[in-house]
């Protein structure tokens, strides 16, 4: 495709720009996390005159934030890794099986995308502390409660992401393998999950993002002991002053491990979404 | 989304005999008992592999939303919200108070849906649009493309509550960047103006949201673009068709089966989505940001009055249902047409 000489200034005006736009709350993430807490208080500077890193010593003992850390941590490697092998296991069998209830069963879990978090809150808060109490397992308030409720959130899509992954597979491969004596579930561990690795990469960076990402569930299903980053952070604001230092710097050093996970592995997800999705 | 996953023609196609090969004849009869568990365990692999999923959303979502539309039919307010079963039936009077526009409490949910509407129409345009854009300016090769393909999706990877709170650190009054730029730099306002409570709050809340989610319009379309053949635009080139025209007759056609789920997907979750406006403005919005999953949830939590949130969440499921429906039928038809 040849291109016209205009679209090399609107390339470079354009994506200046929304360059510019996702930038500027980067930069000041940045920027005021190293700052000292007066500078943050009084009158925005775009450059820090005074540079400190109390911020980030001080953040951990205005909130327990390592606690949170580390609750985050639990719940969403947890959540992320069920989530992605219950989501083989279904994306396969609608994939390689026509079966009474396929279609049904893909748009039911597809419709759950659609329901307002806000209408089985409060529902689920119900069935957890009961079904807690009746099976002496705590569910409400614990870290096991967050992993069953987060890894629903990102069933529906990994699913539908993984048939579409797996459609893209030559069924021919499967059939190889069963010629050399391997059953169907033989064939989905030899040759399907290899061939989709990617995909299944991508699956797995999605629902792990999610889980560490969800506020309004963490913001009631959870108390001072299984709190997460995404409630707990909001705890340098409700002391008498207003921590922006110490919250940025808490801010970016929860945001690293995704951001560089995402970072790392963002070219599985879009070519996850090329082989599968929007194929 | 339920179209493109379900309704593709060959996926999968061919390995879905559960029988195997045909069985050799003469088999004795133990043969053929182990040949019928083997054929039952085949018809029964499916289910068993769909299981687990199934159990896992029945749970967390579909018992939850039977019990919630259960709940919107019960007086459920804070003297029973120990004992919740022995709240006395209420019939439809949630829904008539939830829907009643002269009384106080439908005429704030009808502003609140409103509000919604408009800010979720908004947001969906825009993100598509600067997603459109980003992914097209993006395609070529030139320096410095990967880096700013990282940088763009830095706002979809991270998490929520980090990138809304820096939002609500600029959009401070006395302290943000916001003001700063605009009054002290470019002296646009004589007085430093509130940008999360009162009428700006709005703007706020779609600057926010559109930061948020065009970085995943962005990701979505850049696949699709991948995907569009590359000799189609060689075609059109030998045809004569300039970039404008290409843009028009080849990508933007070529994406229409992508644009038909990401606008459906944005616009639910833009919708429904809750974390933006409770991290940015906390557990009451302002009036002008009020938007519905804040709205039922300060009606149901802050107030403690859950029958009628609940009636309120099943309208809003009604509504997102009917909107939905009528999406997929309208762009299905015109896909099929095309």
């Amino acid at each position: 495709m040849r291109d016209p000489k205009w679209l090399k200034w609107v390339r470079i005006i354009g994506l200046g720009l929304l360059g510019l736009f996702t930038v500027l709350p980067i930069y000041v993430m940045i920027t005021s996390s190293i700052k000292p807490l007066k500078d943050v208080q009084g009158d925005f500077h775009w450059i820090p005159t005074t540079i400190t890193f109390s911020a980030f010593r001080d953040m951990w003992s205005t909130v327990p934030l390592a606690h949170y850390f580390v609750n985050s941590l639990i719940v969403s490697t947890i959540a992320s890794v069920i989530s992605v092998v219950v989501a083989i296991f279904a994306a396969y069998a609608v994939s390689r099986f026509r079966f009474p209830g396929r279609r049904a069963f893909s748009i039911t879990v597809l419709s759950t995308q659609m329901f307002p978090g806000i209408l089985f809150l409060l529902p689920l808060f119900l069935i957890y502390v009961n079904l807690g109490s009746a099976i002496g397992v705590d569910l409400y308030a614990s870290r096991t409660g967050l992993i069953i409720t987060y890894l629903t959130f990102s069933l529906p899509f990994s699913i539908w992401m993984l048939v579409g992954y797996f459609d893209s597979i030559p069924v021919a491969l499967d059939e190889a393998a069963k010629v050399d004596g391997s059953g169907p579930v033989g064939a989905l561990i030899r040759v399907v999950i290899p061939a989709a690795t990617p995909g299944i990469i991508a699956v797995l960076i999605y629902a792990f993002m999610s889980a560490w990402g969800e506020v309004l569930f963490a913001s009631v299903m959870t108390d001072e002991s299984s709190r997460t980053l995404a409630v707990g952070l909001q705890g340098y604001a409700t002391q008498n002053n207003v921590y922006w230092n110490q919250i940025m710097a808490a801010s970016l050093v929860v945001s690293i491990p995704v951001v560089a996970g995402f970072l790392l592995l963002q070219r599985y997800l879009v070519q996850g979404l090329t082989a599968g999705a929007v194929k | 989304m339920v179209v493109s996953a379900t309704s593709r023609p060959g996926g999968g196609r061919g390995s879905g005999d559960p029988g195997g090969p045909p069985p050799p004849s003469g088999a004795g009869r133990g043969r053929a008992t182990a040949r019928l568990s083997v054929r039952l365990r085949r018809l029964g692999l499916p289910y068993l592999l769909i299981l687990p999923a199934l159990l896992l959303e029945l749970l967390v979502h579909l018992i939850p939303m039977v019990i919630g539309i259960g709940m919107s039919f019960i007086k459920l307010t804070q003297f029973f919200i120990r004992n919740w079963s022995a709240a006395p039936f209420a019939g439809w009077s949630n829904y008539h108070l939830a829907v009643d526009f002269n009384g106080p409490v439908g005429r704030a949910l009808l502003h609140s849906f409103f509000v919604t509407v408009t800010f979720t129409v908004i947001t969906v345009a825009l993100s598509w649009f600067l997603g459109m854009a980003g992914a097209v300016l993006m395609q070529g090769e030139f320096r410095g493309r990967g880096f700013l393909r990282a940088l763009f999706l830095v706002p979809y990877a991270l998490p929520v509550y980090a990138g809304v709170i820096t939002w609500s650190f600029l959009l401070q009054r006395e302290s943000g960047l916001i003001n700063h730029v605009l009054v002290d730099q470019l002296h646009l306002f004589s007085d430093k103006p509130f940008w999360l409570i009162g009428q700006n709050s709005f703007f706020s809340i779609v600057v926010v949201s559109l930061w948020r989610w065009w970085p995943f319009a962005f990701l979505v379309l850049m696949a699709g673009l991948q995907n569009i053949p590359q000799d189609l635009y060689e075609a059109s080139s030998i045809d004569g068709a300039g970039w404008m025209r290409q843009l028009r007759s080849v990508t933007l056609p070529m994406l229409r089966p992508v644009n038909q789920v990401l606008v459906l997907v944005l616009f639910l979750w833009t919708f429904n989505d809750f974390n933006t406006p409770y991290v940015l403005f906390g557990k009451t919005a302002p009036q002008e940001a009020d938007l519905i999953s804040i709205h039922i949830y300060q009606s149901s939590f802050v107030t403690w009055n859950f029958g009628t949130g609940s009636a309120m969440s099943v309208l809003l499921l009604l509504f997102l249902l009917l909107v939905t429906a009528v999406y997929l039928l309208i762009t299905s038809r015109r896909r099929s047409d095309a």
